[in-house]
């Protein structure tokens, strides 16, 4: 399995004492205001790690999830949007790395379906009681 | 030449298992009494020789016969004999085969309980279990067989298994999770003989309710013990990720509760009855597709097999005949039943539709943003993720309005309940619900939908305390005299929805409480989260059977007061090459302590994760506490079959 | 009417079930890249061999190949004979040592043969993430017009070229 694999890199590295090219410190990070902390928590949950399985940058540890991960630390500490940071990544990685997909014709489906599901029930229900009125009023 | 037996075991079990299908149909045809029969002794023969099938892997893998491909390709001499046990079920093939076993055990289970069944009914419900064993067994014998031979060259030592798969909660989360699955063939069956035999009545709920309860209780157990293992083990914390393959599991189960639910209007209420037998084989549909999605490789997920369009396309191919077959059938049949009884709209029948609404709404969700990669990537749209921020923004408003409706179902009556006594008897606990909500969230990050979600969850908890007490105080004979006469049903009710809200309370304080921290530390460090302060107090490496552990001594106390030492750990397996991290856990009923060991830096300090992790038990409490609720209301005396009723 | 409402679970299922029927074995394991029909992204970094300053100006006139790798890779060492073969035919491939130290990196040239006709040093892998790597090895193939048209990630032997070798002459 491709998720295990790239830790395989990191723990050789443990076992012979060699340092790689490919493990960068991630340092704690620190942030100038509170709310950057926390958007930089949130785009770390919704940035897709583009090499793993199905991993968030934040829970990832591969070499690329965390170079991704300094780079969006980088652009929010130099008051980057999130706007910014996610064309940035969608620029390189494509729309893969975004967990939240965008809202556009091809994903027009997959956003309105909860509220055409919602709609079509409310029908259903509206329906079905009615129909059950008329055998209530036919039967007494 | 075990494991040529156990193949033979298992070509006689395919052979049985198409005759099961087959002799007990011509028998109700021809209207053969003897050849309907049959298919009692043809179904249990299939489940002995399965179960000889998968005691000789079993014993092949607790002797290593590496000889044997699947063996050798999973196993190793290294493991402890456990971990060569549940190895069986490790990949694809002996996974399959558990699969297959289980699902020959419902059948013989469901045979051993079929004597007060019409036999017309019997007949076609084994045969219908029948085909679907036959079609899982030709599966496991043409595409997926774990008895190939790897000779002459056999390997001396095993490629062993998965390191994530060697670990407690993944020797049991398998089987309990396709009890669950599997499960649900059982009411595909009966509403396949419903629909053959036009036999669709209050009896006939009867009958299937146990069925989808004990389905539906061992599927809860199995995400729950799914997402248990996914939070120690992944080493991230999470305890759901919206994984394909964790959606995949969560559609039927979802589908399944909506059954549960409809399977009761028609058995007291004779209503709903088409749109029960359609959701019966909607939730075996489901099981099916996830099996389909999770074994083709389709999918991008954790918990995946390797991918293989041969085992995809004959899945899929079962999937459209079983499936398929069910629903031309319904198509044509089920016009024709019809309900027997009205409700008006502040009926229990109106709010348990609202129920199946609300919950076939939620499967259809989490089923478009499952399948949705897929179908954009076929349409040459790219690849798309769709991750828990989509989840989360359309998923849960829905589930919060569902459990709103938890509150009042219960309570109203069927057919049709007074507005005002609604009225009365709900807004007392709902104010109460908000004065503890608000008095709680004094300590708590304010969040609209997680206060919305809180408030709703203590009401629907209140609501259900109140009733059973309300019921069980009466003039005429004391509290205890009076609980015991309820009936089992009512308080499996109660206590599965109790369940729900436990969890709930859970999901919201662990996503609005937790806290977690990203340190790098030397030996000797220490970091604090929230009020918990952790010391590295040692790294040590040691060398064990089958890996090479670097373990972590942390120091933990609370405000100065000792609580222990907590060893987060990373493995290094040596056959495979790969690295696990074994995450500390300090386990509470309030919070979880969870640390996990990240990587080394050339200093010797240590990248470090640390949550605390609030009321985070409760959400794998609260589905226990589901299951509970479902076996009970099993259990009612109303489902005890009594006897030849012809 | 109301009879044809039954029918509907059972086309959905027919619908559904052919789109997967068809659709089985087209999912693609290469990601594709998101650079596809981009020019190679502007950079300035430092020459590997020479030590001089190298900007996107300096890259060929194409086709060409950019292969990245890295003397921590593995996979890189595997593919490395395949690139000199490449060469070897006159193919022009620009190497990117994507985050790697630069002594081991010209040991390793100077050991297994040099493929590239010029090699990026990309210490940082700044240019790795605005090509969209994920990791090494990983080549682009860049047509005549100096556009990215095709990224292969993973190793490059006979079979990948013959795939490769035809987004060359787009």
């Amino acid at each position: 399995m491709a998720l295990w694999l790239r830790a395989v890199f990191v723990w050789f590295a443990f076992l012979s004492g060699i340092n790689s090219g490919m493990a960068l410190a991630d340092s704690i990070r620190e942030f100038e205001t509170p709310s950057q902390k926390v958007r930089y928590e949130q785009l770390i949950q919704s940035l897709r790690c583009p090499k793993c399985q199905n991993q968030s940058l934040a829970d990832s540890d591969s070499a690329i999830a965390t170079d991704l991960r300094d780079q969006v630390y980088r652009m929010i500490t130099s008051n980057k949007s999130n706007t910014d940071i996610e064309d940035y990544m969608v620029a390189r990685y494509g729309e893969f790395v975004l967990y939240k997909p965008v809202f556009e014709s091809h994903t027009f489906f997959l956003w309105a379906a909860p509220l055409l599901f919602l709609s079509v029930g409310a029908i259903v229900f509206i329906l079905v009681l009615r129909a059950q009125r008329k055998i209530t009023e036919t039967e007494f | 030449m075990i494991p040529e037996l156990a193949h033979f075991s298992l070509i006689l079990a395919m052979c049985f298992a198409v005759l099961g299908f087959l002799v007990p149909v011509i028998g109700v045809y021809q209207r053969d009494r003897v050849l309907a029969r049959l298919s009692l002794p043809l179904t249990y023969l299939t489940g002995v020789f399965t179960f000889l099938a998968f005691l000789g892997l079993c014993y092949s893998f607790s002797v290593d016969d590496f000889s044997v491909l699947y063996i050798a390709e999973n196993s190793s001499q290294l493991l402890p004999l456990w971990f060569k046990i549940s190895a069986v079920w490790g990949g694809h093939e002996g996974s399959l085969l558990l699969w297959v076993l289980i699902l020959s055990g419902w059948n013989c289970y469901v045979a051993f309980r079929s004597h007060a069944l019409y036999e017309d009914f019997r007949g076609i419900l084994l045969s219908v279990l029948s085909l679907i064993s036959s079609g899982f067994l030709s599966f496991l014998l043409f595409t997926s067989s774990p008895f190939v031979r790897l000779l002459p060259n056999s390997p001396q030592i095993g490629g062993d298994l998965n390191p994530l798969l060697q670990d407690f909660g993944l020797i049991i989360h398998p089987p309990m999770l396709y009890m669950g699955y599997v499960g649900f063939s059982v009411p595909f069956a009966f509403a396949i003989a419903a629909l053959i035999t036009g036999k669709m009545d209050a009896q006939w709920a009867r009958w299937v309710r146990p069925w989808v309860n004990f389905a539906w209780a061992f599927l809860t157990l199995g995400i729950a013990l799914g997402s248990w293992w996914a939070y120690y083990e992944l080493g991230w914390g999470g305890w759901w990720f919206w994984d394909p393959v964790e959606n995949a599991s969560f559609m039927p189960w979802l589908a399944g509760t909506a059954l549960l639910h409809s399977l009761a209007v028609s058995e007291k209420r004779g209503l709903f009855k088409s749109w029960t037998l359609l959701l019966a084989i909607f939730t075996f549909a489901l099981s099916f597709l996830g099996t389909f999605l999770v074994r083709s490789g389709v999918l991008t997920s954790v918990h995946s097999f390797a991918s293989d369009p041969t085992r995809g396309t004959y899945v899929l191919t079962m999937l459209l005949i079983i499936v398929g077959g069910g629903l031309l059938l319904f198509a044509m049949r089920a016009s024709s039943i019809r309900n027997t009884s009205y409700f008006d709209i502040f009926g229990k029948e109106s709010w348990l539709l609202l129920n199946n609404i609300l919950l076939i709404t939620l499967t259809l969700i989490v089923f478009v943003g499952t399948l949705s990669p897929l179908v954009l990537e076929a349409m040459g749209s790219g690849r798309v993720s769709v991750g828990p921020p989509y989840f989360n923004l359309v998923f849960n408003p829905v589930a919060c309005l569902l459990i709103f409706f938890m509150g009042i179902g219960p309570i109203s009556r069927w057919q049709s309940t007074k507005p005002k006594y609604l009225l009365r008897v709900t807004w007392f606990p709902f104010i109460l619900a908000l004065f503890i909500a608000t008095a709680c969230f004094q300590f708590l990050l304010f969040e609209w939908l997680a206060f919305f979600a809180f408030t709703i969850a203590l009401w629907v908890l209140i609501m259900a305390i109140r009733d059973l007490l309300g019921k069980a105080v009466t003039k005429d004979t004391t509290v205890f005299t009076r609980m015991r006469k309820l009936p089992k049903s009512r308080y499996g009710m109660h206590i599965a929805h109790i369940g729900v809200v436990i969890s709930l309370i859970g999901v919201v304080l662990v996503s609005i409480n937790s806290e977690e921290r990203f340190v790098r530390l030397h030996v000797g460090e220490s970091a604090s989260v929230k009020n918990y302060q952790f010391t590295l107090s040692d790294m040590a490496v040691s060398r064990e059977a089958n890996f090479v552990s670097q373990k972590a001594e942390f120091n933990v106390t609370n405000n100065d007061v000792a609580l222990g030492v907590m060893y987060p750990e990373k493995r290094y397996y040596q056959t495979r090459g790969q690295v696990m991290t074994e995450a500390a856990l300090s386990t509470g009923f309030t919070r979880d302590l969870y640390i996990a060991l990240g990587e080394r830096y050339d200093d010797d300090s240590w990248s470090v994760k640390i949550y605390v992790k609030s009321f985070v038990r409760w959400i794998w409490l609260g589905a226990l506490v589901m299951m509970f609720g479902g076996i009970l209301a099993a259990l009612d005396k109303r489902y005890k079959p009594r006897g030849e009723i012809e | 009417m109301k009879k044809v409402l039954f029918f509907i679970p059972f086309i959905a299922l027919v619908i559904l079930g052919s789109f997967f029927y068809f659709n089985l074995d087209r999912h693609d394991d290469q990601m594709p890249s998101a650079l596809l029909g981009k020019s190679v992204p502007s950079f300035t970094l430092v020459n590997l061999k020479t030590n001089d300053i190298i900007t996107q100006k300096d890259l060929p006139q194409g086709p060409y190949l950019i292969n990245v790798w890295g003397t921590w890779c593995p996979a890189c060492a595997q593919e490395h004979e395949y690139l000199m073969e490449l060469s070897a035919k006159g193919i022009n491939i620009i190497g990117i040592d994507y985050k790697d130290e630069m002594k081991p990196a010209l040991d390793w040239l100077a050991e297994r043969g040099n493929p590239y006709s010029k090699v990026i040093f990309d210490e940082m892998g700044r240019l790795g993430v605005d090509l969209g790597v994920t990791g090494a090895p990983e080549t682009f193939v860049v047509n005549s017009k100096g556009v990215i048209v095709q990224r292969h990630q993973g190793v490059v032997n006979e079979a990948v070229w013959q795939s490769l070798k035809s987004y060359m002459n787009e």
